[in-house]
């Protein structure tokens, strides 16, 4: 025990003294959540509450133009500014390369006159179709004129995708209304009352939204739920650059070598370093918690709300911590030198973090992309956090997902045991 | 048995070679060191010193024959012969980022060493080798001969009974070499067995009263340094080391 007491010792005074280390440790991971949560916070905002900048060149003169922006406007999406109609996809194009709009919607010049012929047909084969006598002068008229989306290539495609998506849903409107005015005219030979169009067309059923929490809590989750857990998740796996760092430097500097001429098994290194980088995962955690609930909220960030069973997340904590070290001590004992340690540490992560969700969400990503996922650690670790931090688990409710962090780990453990004894370490 | 045995070191017949025949190859070599004796292994880079270093040390693996060292087989009884022997290694083998004393602390405790057998041993040895001025302060900061008394402390601190010592002296002053052999023959006097090598022939001259020149994996010639003088007329072991080796280069790749 003192022996393993006296390692711990060794292998915290060489952490401590580890500057570069400590701050790629700590430093470069609360950088990270700090600025990934605002970011993601900006355009929670930038959607939900400040609303995305949009320019309309409403080429059409009459009213079904009018309608399109004014159901623009009601999506309360979007900030609309209109542009003079008269501009060309040119200098629209040019406008938009030369400021920050990222979205110009052109409404074509004859776009009344379209939806009015189509509601007109539509109307007429709709009565018909009611055994009624429709207007005899009604031919097929073709489709509306599609509206042009100009937008900056910048722009992601999920957000461009609801662009899209309430531009459908605007333009639909405005065809529902002639439809429905076209229809009523042609029965009553007078026009739809306004009350009774409002009525018809605003109607819309609300959508409760509510979040699927394991204790029943109703609060949706703020980007600090998602943030905090993911990137604290990152941070432990950073642990490689120093303690990878640290297991090559212990070789090439020769300490193995008298190490393995001394009456002690190298299995006592290797538990010290576990308990002693453990720790270190454990206050790493405890660190970016602590700024996503006290200094969060500070800055203007939406704060971080543990999750009732702290106990449980001691543990998810402990045991991703361990795998991350257990990956680390892995990469150093096959790595010849440091170099090797921090390229190949650096960059696996990032691989692993981005199979394994911690950039792009699983759910949205393929079925292939999906299995490999499973093989990630950081995966589970994910899976585990957010168990607790989104849908309210408790510990037992995440211990399917700690398994295969578990068994991930056993495997990092026994490839370094066969590294260690190819090397004649061990 | 161990220590009633009158050999420190008894290799019988030892066949060796590194995967796919790189390097140097032993074949039946036979070497035995007696218990106390000042013992010096020479030969030119390349010849196999540092290799049967190693297979004494158990850093290498022997692909025949036997290294009894004080009478355990190092094969069978590993940790039991890690307490019987110290090795100072011929490069820097400790934390650099820790003090002289941080290192000593570790290194005793994998020797074996309580914690008051470390304190004890700690200020003894930081003490004869010039060190306590700079006990607590990090080994990254000292100079070569200084690092060099660093990585004999730690070799000597559980008081092996036999000390191997690849080139302990290298690079450093005249002081630091003059102080480092003074205390090896005074640990030489207290009973503990000494098997060094060395580049520094005049220097292991003063220090050896048996030697052993290598060559190419074989050992060429063992005696007492006197009687190979004599036996080859020569006047130093440096005229010895030429006359038995050559002075052609020797390149060890």
């Amino acid at each position: 025990m003192f022996k393993l007491w006296a390692t711990i010792v060794k292998d915290m005074r060489v952490l401590i003294r580890d500057g570069i280390g400590l701050a790629l440790m700590f430093l470069m991971p609360i950088v990270l959540v700090f600025v990934v949560t605002d970011i993601q916070n900006s355009t929670f905002k930038m959607i939900n509450k400040n609303k995305l900048p949009i320019l309309i060149c409403n080429r059409d003169t009459a009213e079904s133009g009018k309608q399109l922006i004014d159901a623009i406007n009601k999506i309360g999406m979007f900030k609309v500014a209109n542009l003079p109609k008269n501009q060309d996809e040119r200098t629209i194009a040019d406008s938009m390369k030369s400021t920050d709009d990222l979205l110009t919607v052109v409404i074509p010049a004859n776009f009344t006159q379209k939806v009015k012929a189509k509601a007109k047909n539509t109307a007429g084969k709709a009565l018909t179709s009611f055994g009624l006598q429709a207007d005899s002068t009604q031919k097929n008229v073709g489709e509306v004129d599609p509206l042009t989306l100009y937008y900056n290539p910048v722009l992601q495609e999920q957000l461009r995708l609801s662009v899209k998506g309430g531009l459908q849903s605007a333009l639909q409107l405005v065809e529902s209304r002639e439809t429905l005015r076209s229809l009523y005219f042609s029965i009553n030979e007078k026009p739809l009352p306004a009350k009774l169009e409002d009525e018809m067309l605003s109607n819309k059923a609300k959508i409760n939204e509510i979040p699927v929490s394991k204790n029943g809590s109703l609060s949706a989750p703020n980007a600090a739920q998602h943030n905090v857990p993911a990137w604290t998740i990152f941070a432990m796996f950073f642990v490689i650059m120093s303690l990878g760092g640290s297991v090559v430097r212990e070789k090439i500097s020769g300490s193995f070598i008298r190490l393995k001429t001394l009456p002690t098994n190298y299995v006592v290194g290797l538990l010290s370093k576990q308990i002693t980088y453990v720790a270190v995962t454990v206050l790493q955690a405890v660190v970016i918690f602590g700024l996503g609930i006290w200094v969060f909220p500070l800055v203007g960030l939406p704060g971080l709300n543990l999750p009732s069973d702290i106990f449980g997340l001691f543990v998810v904590t402990l045991v991703c911590g361990w795998c991350a070290v257990s990956y680390a001590i892995c990469v150093g004992v096959f790595a010849e030198t440091h170099q090797q340690s921090n390229g190949f540490g650096a960059i696996s992560i990032v691989i692993l973090a981005a199979i394994g969700g911690l950039m792009v969400p699983t759910f949205t990503m393929d079925t292939s992309m999906k299995t490999i996922a499973n093989v990630s650690p950081m995966h589970w670790c994910l899976q585990s956090y957010y168990g607790l931090f989104l849908e309210g688990g408790r510990l037992r409710d995440v211990l399917g997902n700690l398994v295969p962090i578990i068994l991930i780990s056993l495997v990092f453990q026994f490839i370094t045991f066969l590294g260690l004894k190819r090397k004649n370490l061990i | 048995m161990a220590l009633t045995d009158p050999l420190a070191i008894d290799i019988q017949n030892l066949g060796f070679h590194y995967p796919g025949n790189e390097g140097v190859t032993f074949s039946g070599l036979n070497l035995k060191i007696a218990k106390g004796a000042r013992f010096g292994l020479f030969g030119p880079n390349g010849a196999g010193k540092t290799t049967l270093l190693s297979l004494m040390t158990g850093l290498l693996r022997a692909n025949e024959g036997s290294i009894h060292l004080l009478g355990l087989d190092i094969n069978k009884h590993d940790k039991a012969v890690n307490e019987l022997f110290g090795f100072v290694p011929q490069d820097f083998s400790f934390y650099q980022e820790l003090s002289p004393a941080e290192n000593l602390e570790f290194f005793g405790a994998w020797s074996g060493l309580n914690k008051q057998q470390i304190k004890t041993k700690t200020d003894e040895l930081l003490h004869i080798l010039g060190l306590e001025a700079v006990r607590n302060k990090p080994v990254d900061k000292f100079s070569g001969g200084m690092k060099r008394r660093v990585n004999l402390a730690i070799s000597v601190i559980h008081n092996p009974a036999v000390l191997i010592l690849d080139e302990p002296t290298v690079g450093v002053d005249v002081q630091t070499r003059h102080a480092i052999i003074n205390y090896l023959m005074e640990l030489n006097k207290n009973g503990t067995t000494l098997i060094y090598t060395s580049h520094q022939l005049s220097e292991a001259e003063g220090l050896c009263e048996q030697v052993a020149l290598i060559d190419d994996g074989k050992i060429i010639v063992e005696d007492s340094l006197t009687n190979l003088l004599k036996d080859h007329h020569q006047d130093s072991l440096e005229d010895l080391f030429l006359n038995l080796t050559g002075k052609a280069y020797r390149n060890d790749v």
